[in-house]
């Protein structure tokens, strides 16, 4: 299983980080792709509460994802199941994925792990580590320069 | 062509490419296969036998993992005689790439404003402290 990683580091306590996470409020001030604002967003923080965001990107179309919440460790481990329900990529319609946030408090505040994976299936975070991002980097120059150019 | 021909047909493909990605992620999970498709792309082709040859595992292992990659459309075999030569096929590996970049793109872009606000948070945090 194989699945998109990014680590992130914020200057601001990990408990900070989990509301923005986790509150209506909080995910209304930065989820989405652009600058464009969060419409709705609504939380329910429990194991098998759902979440529903929608946001409108600036140009124009709205977009709709929703999920359920499988785990909660407050304030340093939450997963979420994640489904495009309005808008979204076409070619993901019906698609389940899995995110996860792993926060590790450090001294400048909060590392944030992020993991977005196509199947529903247990992560291999050992596969992640292990190098994958710059196999896929070089590929990814190959494939841009020789085959797509 | 019917109208709900047509919707069957991109339902299909829509299908089709979803379990195109599961499967390219599904072989990728694997270090030797990685490694084996990293070198296709540095040297364009290689025969089964030079490929076997940098891991510690049998040639019969290698099969196998070259069995999942041929599966999952990531490489093309050709036989010359008893020599079977492997090349990579780009267009499974891009489509995996696109998934990631498209995403990589749409949480970059988010974290980048939940970090500008937890850190907002955080100096108001501090500052009522004081």
């Amino acid at each position: 299983m194989t699945s998109l990683t990014l680590v992130r580091r914020i200057r601001a306590r990990p408990s900070i980080v989990f509301e923005a996470l986790t509150k209506a409020d909080g995910i209304a001030q930065w989820w989405g792709p652009d600058a464009g604002p969060v419409l709705l967003a609504e939380t329910d923080v429990r194991i098998g509460g759902r979440f529903r965001v929608r946001f409108r990107l600036l140009d124009g179309t709205e977009h709709e994802s929703a999920g359920e919440f499988l785990e909660i460790v407050e304030p340093k481990r939450l997963v979420m199941s994640w489904q495009w329900t309005d808008g979204g990529e076409p070619d993901e319609a019906g698609e389940v994925s899995r995110i996860e946030f792993d926060l590790k408090r450090i001294d400048t505040g909060t590392e944030i792990t992020f993991t977005h994976a196509r199947l529903r299936t247990e992560v291999s975070r050992a596969s992640h580590e292990q190098g994958w991002a710059g196999a896929f980097d070089k590929l990814e120059r190959r494939f841009s320069t020789e085959h797509f150019a | 062509m019917t109208s709900e021909a047509a919707v069957c047909i991109v339902h299909y493909m829509v299908n089709y490419r979803g379990r195109q990605l599961d499967r390219t992620f599904a072989a990728l999970v694997d270090g030797t296969r990685r490694a084996i498709l990293a070198r296709l792309e540095r040297e364009d082709s290689a025969t089964v036998s030079e490929l076997a040859k940098p891991f510690a595992i049998k040639l019969p292992a290698v099969m196998k993992h070259l069995d999942v990659l041929y599966d999952a459309g990531l490489i093309s075999r050709s036989k010359a005689g008893r020599v079977v030569t492997v090349r990579i096929q780009p267009e499974p590996m891009r489509e995996a790439m696109d998934w990631l970049r498209r995403y990589e793109r749409f949480w970059s872009k988010s974290f980048d404003r939940l970090a500008a606000f937890a850190e907002s948070k955080e100096r108001a945090a501090t500052k009522k402290r004081r």
